[in-house]
C-alpha cells in the first residue's frame, strides 16, 4: 500500500515537474521552431510545425558576421567574470571573516544599486564613455559588465565563505600562514565549489546582459546581444532571421549551463539544503 | 621553554566583560586546565594567549618576551581545535606537513618531521587520506600532529575531546597525558568537564565569570576549595551544601559534605534520609536522598550497600572532611 502512494507520487512530481520545464523552457523552443520556419510562416501565427529549413541560418551568416560579435561576447563576459572575482574574492573574504557593525549595511548598499533601473544612470554613464573615448571599446564594456555584475558574486561568495568553518582559518593562522597564504592555501581551495559556481552565473549574466551593452557599442565592441538586436531594423522585422540569429546567440551558453548543470545547482542551493 | 604569564589581562566584547582582570603564571613544561562552566570565559582566555582575540588591556609574556601585540603565528604556539580545524582539501600528510611548508622548511626535513609525527600518532597507514575519510579519534590525531610538528613551546587544547564518543574520550584522555610525559612541553588545556580537569591537570585554573575562582593542583582543590563555586565545580558527584542548624552547630553559614565522606548505614546515624534515585554503576552507587530537616543529600556508598527506591538510609558525616563557608560563601579554615 506504502509502496503504491509512493509510486503514484513519484509520477505526480515527475510529470509536473515536466510541465513546469516545459513551460519555463518554450520561449526557447519556440525560438528555435521559428528559426527553421520561412519568413511567411513566421509571421502568419502559432504554429509548433516549421518547414525546417536552413536558410534563415545562412542568410544571418552571409549577411552579418557571427564569428567576431561571438569572439566580443566571450572576451566580454569571461573578462568581466574574471576581473569580479579578482574583485570580490577579498571583499567577500574581508567581509565574510571579518565583519563589522556596517558590514550588513555595505552588503545592503551593494545590492541596492541593483534596484535602480538601468535607464537611470544612462545618460551620466554615456557621458563618462565618450568622455574617457570607451564607446564601442571592449575594454570599456569589460568593466561596465564587471560593475554591473559585482554586487551579486560579491553576495555570492560572501555566502559560500560563510560556510566556511572559521576555526579552519584560524588554524591556519596558528600554522604560520600570513593573509595571503590563507587566501591562496586554505580559503581559495575550500571555496573552489563556490568560485566556480559564482564564476558559471556570472559568465551566464554577463553573457546576456543586454542593456548596456547595445547602448554602448556599435561595431567594434558589440557582442552577441547587439548582434541579436541588429536583425529588429528599420527596414521590418524579420522573425524567422532574428530567431535565427538568437538562436547562435544563446547556443554557447545554453551548452554550457547544460554541462556545467550540476555545478550550477550545487552553487545556487549552498547552504540551503544541508 | 614554553612559560606563559598574563599580566592583569581584561578583555571587553562591546558592552560585555567578558575577563575583568586576569593574572596568572604557567610555569615550563606544566600541563594547566582552565575549567570552569560555558561562558565563563576560558575559550575567551585560550584565544587571547594564542592571538586569535586580541587584548582589550593588560600584557601577555612568553618566556619573558612580551608578544601582546604579536600575531599568533609569531608566538610559538600550536594549537588544537574543537572542530580539529583540519584543512579538508589536503591528504593527512599535508594537514601536518602545513606548517612546516609555512615556516619553508627543506622538503627532507618536512617528509622526516611528518613521518615521525605520523609513527608516534599511529598514522602512518592513513597519511594519503583525506581527513573526511578519518574517523574521528583520527582526525583528532591529524590535529595533534600537526600541532607538535612545530615544536612549539606551549601546546594550547581548546576542548579538543569534547566531539569524540565516552570510550573515546578516555582513550584520547591517556594519549593527551602520555604525550604531555613524552614532550614534557607546557600544554594548556581548555574543559568545561572536571573529569577532564581533575585526571589530566599539573594544575587547574577555576574560572566563573571571568574571574580565577582558585588555581591549585587537582588534589588541593578537591582538599581545600577557596569557595563555594569551587566546592560545588570539582568533585563527581557534587558536593553537598547543608545550611541552617547543621552548618550553624559548625560555626558555619554553609556546611560541605562530599557524598564519599558520608557513613552510611541502615540502622543508626545523625541524619534520616528516603532514598529517591539508587544509581548502580557497580562498584559504587550513588544514593540520591530526601533527608528529614536538612533537604536533598547525594551520596556514594559501595555497590554491595544495596538500597534502592524508597529504602530509608541514616547518614553520618565524616568531620574531618567536612567544609565550612562563611557568608560571603568563602572557605573557613579551622
Amino acid at each position: 500500500m506504502a509502496r503504491n502512494v509512493t509510486t503514484r507520487h513519484k509520477i505526480t512530481a515527475t510529470v509536473a515537474a515536466w510541465i513546469v520545464a516545459l513551460i519555463i523552457f518554450f520561449p526557447i523552443l519556440y525560438t528555435i521552431i521559428t528559426s527553421i520556419k520561412t519568413e511567411p510562416e513566421a509571421i502568419a501565427g502559432f504554429s509548433l510545425w516549421p518547414s525546417g529549413t536552413f536558410e534563415n541560418y545562412i542568410t544571418v551568416q552571409t549577411q552579418r558576421d557571427y564569428l567576431k560579435p561571438f569572439m566580443n561576447s566571450v572576451i566580454l563576459s569571461v573578462g568581466s567574470t574574471i576581473l569580479a572575482l579578482i574583485i570580490a574574492i577579498p571583499s567577500a573574504w574581508a567581509m565574510a571573516f571579518s565583519p563589522t557593525k556596517r558590514t550588513k549595511d555595505i552588503l545592503m548598499w551593494m545590492l541596492s544599486t541593483k534596484m535602480m533601473p538601468a535607464v537611470a544612470v544612462l545618460v551620466p554613464i554615456y557621458l563618462l564613455f565618450r568622455d574617457f573615448g570607451l564607446l564601442d571599446s571592449r575594454i570599456g564594456l569589460t568593466v561596465m559588465l564587471t560593475l554591473i555584475n559585482l554586487p551579486i558574486v560579491v553576495w555570492m561568495l560572501y555566502t559560500y565563505f560563510r560556510e566556511i568553518p572559521g576555526e579552519i582559518l584560524e588554524a591556519s593562522r596558528m600554522d604560520g600562514a600570513g593573509l595571503w597564504q590563507e587566501i591562496v592555501y586554505v580559503l581559495t581551495p575550500m571555496a573552489v565549489p563556490g568560485i566556480a559556481s559564482t564564476l558559471l552565473l556570472n559568465i551566464i549574466l554577463a553573457w546576456n546582459e543586454s542593456f548596456w551593452t547595445i547602448r554602448l557599442s556599435t561595431t567594434n565592441a558589440a557582442p552577441l546581444t547587439a548582434f541579436i538586436a541588429s536583425f529588429s531594423s528599420p527596414q521590418g522585422l524579420f522573425w524567422a532571421k532574428l530567431s535565427a540569429a538568437s538562436t547562435m546567440a544563446i547556443a554557447p551558453i545554453l551548452i554550457l549551463g547544460w554541462f556545467s548543470q550540476k555545478q550550477l545547482v550545487r552553487g545556487l542551493t549552498f547552504g540551503a539544503v544541508k | 621553554m614554553g612559560s606563559i604569564t598574563l599580566q592583569k589581562v581584561s578583555k571587553v566584547f562591546g558592552e560585555a566583560k567578558v575577563i575583568p582582570s586576569i593574572d596568572l603564571e604557567i610555569n615550563n613544561g606544566e600541563f594547566v586546565v582552565f575549567v570552569g562552566p560555558s561562558g565563563c570565559g576560558k575559550s575567551t582566555l585560550l584565544r587571547l594567549i594564542a592571538g586569535l582575540e586580541d587584548v582589550s588591556s593588560g600584557h601577555i609574556l612568553i618566556d619573558g618576551k612580551d608578544v601582546t601585540d604579536a600575531a599568533p603565528a609569531e608566538r610559538g604556539l600550536a594549537m588544537v581545535f574543537q572542530s580539529y580545524a583540519l584543512y579538508p582539501h589536503m591528504s593527512v600528510r599535508n594537514n601536518i606537513a602545513f606548517p612546516l611548508k609555512m615556516a619553508k622548511l627543506d622538503k627532507a626535513v618536512i617528509d622526516k618531521k611528518v613521518a615521525d609525527a605520523a609513527r608516534v600518532l599511529n598514522l602512518t597507514d592513513y597519511l594519503e587520506r583525506r581527513p573526511s575519510q578519518l574517523s574521528g579519534g583520527q582526525r583528532q590525531r591529524v590535529a595533534i600532529g600537526r600541532a607538535i610538528v612545530r615544536e612549539p613551546s606551549a601546546f594550547l587544547f581548546d576542548e579538543p575531546l569534547s566531539n569524540l564518543d565516552a570510550a573515546l574520550r578516555g582513550t584520547m584522555r591517556l594519549e593527551i597525558s602520555d604525550l604531555h610525559h613524552q614532550l614534557k612541553t607546557t600544554m594548556v588545556y581548555v574543559t568545561h568537564d572536571q573529569v577532564e580537569a581533575m585526571t589530566m591537570a599539573d594544575k587547574i585554573v577555576v574560572l566563573n565569570r571571568g574571574n580565577i575562582e582558585q588555581v591549585g593542583s587537582p588534589l588541593e582543590l578537591y582538599k581545600s576549595p577557596r569557595n563555594l563555586f569551587v566546592a560545588g565545580f570539582i568533585g563527581s558527584p557534587h558536593m553537598n551544601f547543608v545550611t541552617g542548624t547543621y552548618a550553624q552547630s559548625k560555626n558555619a553559614k554553609t556546611a560541605g559534605i562530599r557524598p564519599e565522606h558520608l557513613g552510611l548505614s541502615k540502622d543508626s546515624g545523625i541524619w534520616r534520609g528516603v532514598v529517591k534515585v539508587a544509581e548502580h554503576l557497580g562498584a559504587d552507587t550513588f544514593l540520591h536522598l530526601d533527608v528529614e530537616g536538612v533537604g536533598q543529600i547525594t551520596a556514594r556508598c559501595d555497590g554491595e550497600f544495596g538500597a534502592y527506591h524508597g529504602d530509608t538510609v541514616y547518614m553520618t558525616p565524616d568531620e574531618t572532611k567536612l567544609h565550612r563557608f562563611d557568608d560571603k560563601g568563602l572557605a573557613l579554615r579551622a
